[in-house]
């Protein structure tokens, strides 16, 4: 005798439960706990948008109303994806405005998004109200402009590190008289200068207003009249920090912050002239995030805003902050859980920067609440790894970049396998690890042994055999995604754990020794991944099987292979003659 | 964005090794690795030490390392770019006596001294010389040569010239080219 709850109570229960992961082990249980379950589904996340196609999206999640997608793979940050790979966002918002009338959050990482996707999501949904752009690119003010004059009721318009064709500041000057639902903005990107007494009125008559993160453009000495406008800010960026110094615009900047009792977060700061940072200061106390990633400021700097943080929970610099600013970070920020550190001269052997691994360790000794790391620098020991580790179990994300690529421990010249070794051992909740530095196979063979909850891993120049990617596709039971370039791995580790790239969302490889042969192999194999080989240099016909690839990009996918691909990119499961004959000429 | 493409060339065995780690130090280049060739194509991975390799040129880049975002990339670029170009001049009144009006200069137009005082002599069409310039020094007591002095942080008036141009560039809030009449030198 079975008995249930009726459906909208069910539904009614399954409303509290929001984490994707949830939802989808809700839906397994049984086929009318699917079938409740699929119908008020109200938030997707696609990770890969190759993996899963808007139909059938739609076809199980009828009434959508948040959407958030990824496109292009990590490494194409790096510029090691090629223009024209893919990531259109335009099929999915076509099908979007048939589909889900109703759908007010759009969400796309790494995307390509057309003026022309801008424009018809501006005039599709009528409840629309956030858009983030982060990483985008393809797309131009004017697509924002569509954006400001339609969407009626748009609370959050976030453009974070989107490449823009930048036509005009005129687009910001589209969002009507009446409009003032808007909650957060961030344009820090862009760089042409939008029109103030635009931008002055919508911070006026925007009461709910908690985010603005102004671009470079807006001077400093108008920040004051914007913050006067909006005391209730929640996270702050500013523009080019740099004026004459006159005592009247520093005064009003200094009281203009004072006002503004709810700042936790700070951003912006281009073109620094110190004199003004002290204007800051009376919000120090209250920040959780700071973000001084693009700011000139010194390690002297630096070090005086961040001695007064001590609530500061994140936070994002240049390596100008040196050494000697992480230590004063250590000693005062003991709530910090994120620390990334970028470096100001990539490119130069010797950056005239006192920052080196000391800076992390003493970090990592200092403030035990410290769970994610980003951090490029010069030099790297074993030794520091170790008291990194054993100071920080509880690190969730090592992210070390030593930028000369392979160096070894600096002390001894070893390779840094031992170190590494000891982050994954110790680190057990370890859920993104990149790696750097000279490093051998054995490297691989700790990571596979001890990574279990290591879900994403970054490779770069390391190992010396097969041996080292099969220790990592055999071990780490739950990599999701993982990145190579530039490694000895090839045929043999990848044949030998197919079952395992159905498990994980996607797998790069880049410069490495995998033959066509190996991914057409794979392709007959596992038909539910789609092998992409993607190789701008075209290869010979003879001995085609045993040429490597250039880059190859897998992922599990439900879509099938896909249709959009440019011609130097081909999938492995077609015949080879077939795909030769039809190749258009390069 | 300059594609390297030898970087990114197919290779085999490893992308460097210990006996090239002063090579590597210097040229801050690691794909140090053979050209493919299809005649190779028979050559085991494990080949690791194979001495054929050759050592790229010095100061190649490889795409995409260090792996910063491009976006992050320009972004500190265009923030160099500022410093060494007058994207945030530093602007000073100067005034000049006797003259009706007051200029402005951007002081980092300048590189030097001697550089601000010709600006500044052709804007105002006058002969200004610097204390210790033996030319023009103020040991010529023609009336025709003025002297530059500037108001400083502290709100002094100090002759032009015995400070680092850097620490000058930080400190004048405003110029006063004085006439050559008054007596500066005790």
């Amino acid at each position: 005798m079975a008995y249930s709850f009726p459906d909208d109570v069910l539904e009614h229960v399954f409303s509290f439960i929001t984490s994707d992961k949830d939802r989808n082990a809700v839906s397994l249980v049984c086929k009318s706990w699917y079938e409740i379950e699929r119908w008020c589904r109200r938030r997707i996340f696609v990770g890969n948008c190759y993996a899963v196609s808007p139909g059938i999206v739609i076809r199980r999640f009828p009434d959508v109303r948040s959407v958030e997608l990824k496109g292009k793979p990590h490494f194409a940050d790096f510029n090691l994806v090629p223009d024209g790979w893919g990531g259109y966002v335009y099929p999915w918002i076509a099908e979007f405005s048939r589909a889900y009338p109703w759908l007010e959050e759009i969400r796309l990482k790494r995307m390509v998004v057309s003026d022309e996707s801008l424009e018809l999501i501006s005039k599709s949904f009528k409840s629309f109200r956030v858009l983030v752009l982060s990483s985008c690119e393809g797309f131009s003010t004017d697509g924002l402009a569509a954006i400001a004059a339609n969407c009626r009721n748009l609370r959050e318009l976030d453009l974070r590190e989107s490449e823009i064709e930048d036509l005009s500041g005129h687009w910001l000057s589209h969002f009507p008289d009446t409009f003032t639902s808007l909650e957060s903005i961030n344009m820090a990107c862009l760089g042409s200068e939008v029109s103030f007494s635009a931008l002055e009125c919508l911070v006026a008559r925007s009461p709910n207003l908690k985010t603005l993160r102004l671009n470079r453009a807006v001077p400093l000495d108008k920040l004051s009249t914007l913050l006067r406008l909006a005391p209730q800010l929640v996270e702050f960026g500013t523009g080019a920090y740099s004026a004459e110094i006159r005592p009247d615009t520093y005064s009003r900047l200094a009281e203009a912050f004072s006002c503004c009792k709810k700042l936790k977060g700070l951003s912006g700061f281009w073109d620094v002239v110190p004199s003004y940072l002290p204007a800051v200061y009376s919000v120090c106390s209250r920040l959780t995030s700071l973000n001084l990633s693009y700011s000139p400021m010194r390690s002297p700097d630096i070090t005086k805003i961040i001695s007064q943080c001590h609530n500061l929970q994140r936070l994002w610099v240049l390596d100008y902050i040196e050494d000697v600013g992480l230590n004063a970070l250590a000693l005062s920020c003991k709530d910090l859980q994120e620390l990334r550190v970028f470096p100001s001269d990539p490119y130069v052997v010797d950056a005239n920067v006192s920052l080196t691994e000391q800076g992390l360790v003493s970090v990592c000794k200092g403030c035990p609440k410290l769970q994610s790391v980003l951090y490029f620098c010069r030099q790297m020991s074993n030794s520091a790894l170790f008291a990194i580790a054993r100071n920080r179990p509880n690190l969730t994300c090592f992210r070390l970049c030593i930028i000369e690529a392979q160096a070894p421990d600096y002390l001894t010249f070893e390779p840094l396998d031992a170190g590494f070794g000891a982050i994954v051992e110790h680190c057990k909740d370890l859920r993104r690890l990149s790696l750097s530095g000279f490093l051998t196979d054995r490297v691989f063979e700790y990571i596979g042994t001890h990574a279990n909850r290591l879900e994403m891993l970054s490779i770069a120049f390391a190992g010396d055999s097969d041996l080292g990617l099969h220790h990592v596709l055999s071990g780490c039971d739950s990599l999701r995604k993982l990145e190579i370039r530039d490694c000895p791995f090839g045929d043999k580790a990848l044949l030998a754990n197919v079952a395992k790239l159905e498990t994980m969302r996607s797998l790069w490889m880049s410069s490495c020794s995998v033959s066509f042969g190996a991914c057409k192999l794979l392709s007959q194999m596992m038909p539910r991944l789609n092998v992409e080989v993607i190789d701008e240099q075209g290869y010979s016909d003879a001995e085609a099987d045993s040429c490597l690839v250039e880059k190859l990009y897998i992922y599990r996918t439900v879509a099938g292979p896909r249709i959009d691909m440019p011609d130097f990119i081909w999938t492995m499961d077609q015949d080879r003659a077939y795909r030769l004959r039809n190749r258009p000429s390069s | 964005m300059d594609l390297n493409f030898e970087a990114t060339e197919l290779r085999l065995g490893l992308p460097g090794s210990i006996d090239d780690q002063s090579e590597i130090k210097t040229t801050n280049s690691p794909a140090n690795t053979n050209k493919r060739s299809s005649s190779e194509m028979g050559s085991s991975i494990s080949d690791a030490n194979d001495t054929s390799r050759s050592a790229p040129p010095a100061k190649a880049q490889v795409v995409g390392w260090p792996p910063v975002r491009s976006y992050r990339k320009n972004q500190l670029q265009a923030g160099k770019k500022t410093e060494s170009e007058t994207g945030c001049g530093i602007y000073v009144k100067v005034s000049m006596d006797g003259a009706p009006y007051l200029r402005k200069v951007d002081l980092k137009m300048y590189k030097s001294y001697e550089e601000l005082m010709k600006g500044l002599q052709t804007m105002f069409k006058c002969i200004i010389g610097l204390y210790y310039d033996r030319e023009l020094g103020y040991n010529n007591y023609g009336s025709e040569i003025y002297k530059p002095t500037y108001e400083d942080k502290d709100g002094d008036w100090m002759l032009v010239g015995d400070v680092p141009w850097d620490m000058f560039l930080s400190s004048c809030k405003r110029l006063r080219i004085m006439k050559g009449c008054e007596d500066m030198e005790g």
